[in-house]
């Protein structure tokens, strides 16, 4: 993959030369060039499974690429692992960051790397580099402070402290700003921009395409684990990532016409819902929200706008603390998850492997796993009907199995989530909700998910799902939400635009 | 698609290796059996064999109960204890019930005791269960302090003292505890009997009925079971208030063949039945395990020990081989899980050549991004 590369004088500090990476017989990147230059910001676009994890990955050691090389400082080199990486000067601070709570900053900054004064840990010494390195960044932190009590904004700049303490010339932030309020945002920014400064290279991923583009100075794109793109800021814009990002041939279907949508479905009212890790936030706020039988709703959101909240309170595994959810005109928020599935509300939740599969049981054991009302007979399992309904099930929704007998463990992620989404409407339901439906599948299935959505709101069912990329909003979705912070922000028909979606969830809205 | 021996279940060629794992307990079994009745003469006869499998008895219902509770992925340390309870409780009510107020003694049939003990069984069994599922106490802790406090209330009930003279009397219309643990029929004791009955009717509940899916599918991942519209919480309350009335059961079959009821009967077993259920093959974690494999489990450790006693080996030399026999069979377990989850992380084999292969993520990868 030849891309022709933006005009720069400097050497890179950091290149990667036609590197590929397999897992299995998945390729997850397919020779891809790389470069990094010092003093600045350079942020990799990119969707889920596009292959930015697994760069960012072979570039801070924590994997080795099948093929391909890398190139630090102009001569080859092999990082064995994230330490031998660290010592070379190139840190990440992942998406979750990796810190102990229960430990001081200053012991956080200096873990694995603990300051020794006759073999004991200096701990004034580290009180003191941690405090200068503090005044550096300009946060008012004690060092002393356990890291737990602090906001995730202030743990990120521990972070990047903890980086500085290893000279990192080479710093990689994956997501930084996900968990991050808009106060936290700036002063993050205003730290890369300080780091970048003193010459420090950084390298950027996120999802939050704008905000990215605020700060990066150079672009690459990745598709596919190729590399599509590759420009300076100043001859990009959103559009031009979209474009690269999803490709020109990128189709997620349209929304099924031709049929009159039915009586409302689902009726939300006033729904408030409590922040799980803060008792005094609310996750969902005030929010109104009605579904037709056959309509097709996509909740679009940034991570942390309330879309998982407010699907698992409908769905009865979060309580609500105030509000009304009318399920064909019945009131249902005091029932159980049970009694929902029962009166044909499902929810095909986020996190398959955590929450969707039981891995000890067979394909068609997890498929049978919501209906088993359906198929008891008299107290007993009746094989025969159960043997129908996972038959069924895998041919409704195109399971490639060996058979029913199968261990999950061996189907594809694809597949897997053709599963999860294949006990849900065994159960026959008249309003299905599915959390980031397509999260970690290839782009055939998730195309095939779709289109099974489709044909499902055809026969009258009542479909939302949510999702974090905006491509996914422009497929068959009849209507586009827009949430943040816990309230629907816009709404959208068919007809909008990918940058007006965007824009509407920013934190400005 | 290179290898697919691994990946094949039960297809193809037999795998010899994983035919042992699959029957290893059954393989330890016919070897105890072989090698203790070359040592002895009086090992492998109908009588001896009978009365081994009395021991079993016991055992086995423990471990019975103990399978549902780790088929959860929970553990209940209070069966020991709550064996020892009932069997002093058996003894109490056996002596008369005084119901003081009314100024009158009840001294209930046979059956009647039994039905009560096996409802004090239970009762342990649901506050342990109460305290797991609702207060979200960890199992482990529960019931490691339910094995201290039921301990120490059977101690109080008797203050340490033994209940004797079971027999009860004809007058008082409350004999035939010995039935349990001297009767037969058809030759085989009532004891081993009832442990039947158990393993029959848990087997089919784990296999034929609701309640048994559900058992499983909480114990493999209570989250999406949950998800799914399983009453998670009630499975778990209902599996321990079921191990305490196995406890139970076995409580009254260990105070017939003993025809005494001590307060600390039953001490250690439930270390035993958690050795009887994870030889038999059930994994700690939750999930996986059956009726068969606790079954030989408790048989593998009633012959051995009491084979070890036939041939004369001293108490000590007990410990130290029961404890090597339980590490052999988790090791194997090991080498078990490890065949089974191989094909399971190489699993994602693209149907078709590598042009499908746009997802970056193998099923495994995707869990950490």
């Amino acid at each position: 993959m030849s891309v022709a590369a933006p005009d720069i004088d400097a050497n890179p500090v950091l290149s990667a030369r036609d590197v590929v990476k397999h897992y299995g017989g998945v390729q997850a990147l397919k020779g891809v060039d790389f470069d990094i230059y010092p003093g600045t910001v350079t942020t990799l676009f990119g969707e889920n499974g596009a292959g930015k994890s697994t760069l960012m990955k072979i570039l801070s050691g924590v994997e080795q690429p099948t093929a391909g090389q890398l190139i630090l400082d102009g001569a080859p080199v092999v990082f064995t692992s994230t330490v031998d990486a660290r010592d070379r000067g190139i840190s990440i601070i992942h998406q979750e960051l990796s810190l102990s709570p229960n430990m001081s900053v200053a012991d956080n900054i200096f873990m694995g790397r603990e300051i020794l004064r006759f073999g004991q840990v200096d701990y004034r010494e580290q009180a003191r580099q941690a405090a200068a390195l503090m005044t550096e960044l300009e946060e008012d932190i004690d060092p002393a402070t356990p890291v737990g009590e602090l906001r995730v904004g202030q743990q990120q700049i521990v972070e990047i402290a903890r980086a500085l303490s290893a000279r990192s010339r080479i710093l990689i932030m994956d997501e930084p700003t996900s968990a991050l309020s808009a106060a936290e945002i700036e002063v993050l920014f205003k730290v890369i921009h300080d780091l970048t400064e003193r010459g420090v290279a950084i390298v950027y991923i996120s999802h939050h395409l704008e905000e990215a583009l605020e700060i990066t100075d150079y672009a690459v794109v990745l598709r596919d684990g190729a590399m599509t793109a590759n420009e300076v800021r100043a001859h990009i814009d959103l559009a031009w990532i979209v474009r690269h990002m999803v490709g020109d041939h990128y189709d997620l279907g349209s929304p099924p016409d031709g049929y009159d949508f039915g009586d409302t479905a689902l009726a939300v009212e006033g729904l408030s819902v409590a922040d799980a890790t803060k008792a005094d936030r609310l996750a969902v706020e005030n929010l109104d929200l009605s579904v037709a039988a056959g309509e097709i709703v996509c909740i679009y959101g940034l991570m942390g706008a309330g879309r998982t909240e407010l699907l698992e309170t409908l769905a009865g595994n979060t309580a609500a603390r105030t509000g009304t959810i009318r399920l064909a005109g019945a009131e249902i928020s005091h029932r159980s998850i049970a009694q929902r599935i029962a009166a044909g509300l499902c929810l095909v939740p986020e996190d398959r492997q955590r929450d969707g599969l039981v891995q000890t049981l067979s394909v068609g054991r997890n498929l049978s796993l919501a209906s088993i009302p359906e198929f008891i007979k008299r107290l007993f399992v009746s094989n025969n009907t159960e043997r129908g309904l996972v038959d069924d099930g895998i041919r409704d929704v195109h399971v490639k199995t060996d058979g029913p007998d199968a261990a999950i463990g061996s189907l594809s992620g694809g597949n897997q989530q053709k599963v999860v989404i294949g006990k849900m409407l065994a159960t026959r339901p008249n309003v299905i909700l599915l959390d980031e439906p397509s999260r970690g599948i290839d782009i055939g299935a998730k195309a095939e998910v779709f289109k099974l959505l489709a044909e499902r709101a055809r026969q009258g069912v009542a479909v939302v799902y949510s999702t974090s990329e905006v491509s996914e909003c422009l497929s068959i979705a009849h209507r586009i939400i827009v949430m943040s912070r816990g309230r629907i922000v816009a709404e959208f028909g068919p007809d909008t635009t990918q940058e007006a979606i965007m824009a509407a969830s920013g934190e400005s809205a | 698609m290179a290898k697919t021996d691994s990946s094949t279940d039960g297809r193809g060629r037999i795998d010899f290796l994983a035919l042992l794992l699959e029957g290893r307990a059954f393989f330890g079994l016919v070897a105890i059996i072989i090698v203790f009745s070359f040592l002895s003469p009086n090992y492998f006869t109908v009588d001896n064999l009978l009365t081994m499998t009395s021991h079993v008895a016991i055992f086995g219902l423990l471990g019975l109960g103990m399978l549902l509770v780790i088929l959860t992925g929970g553990i209940d340390l209070s069966v020991g204890s709550t064996l020892g309870l009932c069997g002093v409780m058996t003894g109490f009510f056996i002596h008369g019930i005084d119901l003081g107020p009314l100024g009158y003694t009840a001294y209930p049939s046979i059956w009647v005791v039994g039905l009560l003990v096996c409802g004090v069984g239970a009762l342990v069994g649901l506050v342990n269960g109460v305290l797991v599922a609702y207060f979200k106490v960890p199992s482990f802790v529960a019931t490691l302090g339910a094995l201290y406090a039921v301990r120490g209330i059977a101690l109080l009930i008797t203050n340490g003292l033994t209940y004797n003279n079971l027999g009860g009397s004809e007058k008082l219309g409350n004999t035939g505890l010995d039935w349990l643990g001297f009767n037969r029929l058809l030759d085989i004791p009532v004891g081993v009997i009832i442990m039947a009955v158990v393993a029959i009717v848990l087997s089919i509940t784990l296999n034929r009925t609701a309640f048994g899916r559900w058992l499983y599918a909480t114990g493999g991942n209570a989250r999406a079971a949950r998800l799914s519209g399983v009453p998670t919480q009630f499975v778990t309350v209902m599996v321990f208030v079921l191990s305490g009335v196995c406890a139970a059961i076995a409580g009254l079959v260990l105070t017939s063949q003993l025809t005494s009821a001590g307060p600390t009967a039953g001490t250690t077993y439930e270390l035993t039945a958690i050795a009887t259920v994870v030889i038999g093959g059930a994994a700690l974690a939750g999930g996986i395990g059956n009726v068969r494999g606790t079954l030989l489990g408790a048989f593998v450790i009633g012959f051995l020990s009491d084979g070890l006693v036939i041939v004369g080996v001293s108490n000590y030399w007990q410990m130290v081989f029961t404890g090597v026999v339980i590490v052999l069979a988790v090791l194997l377990n090991s080498i078990d899980t490890k065949k089974r989850r191989r094909p399971a992380k190489a699993g994602d084999k693209p149907s078709k050549p590598a042009d499908s292969a746009s997802d970056a993520k193998t099923p495994t990868a995707t869990q950490t991004s």
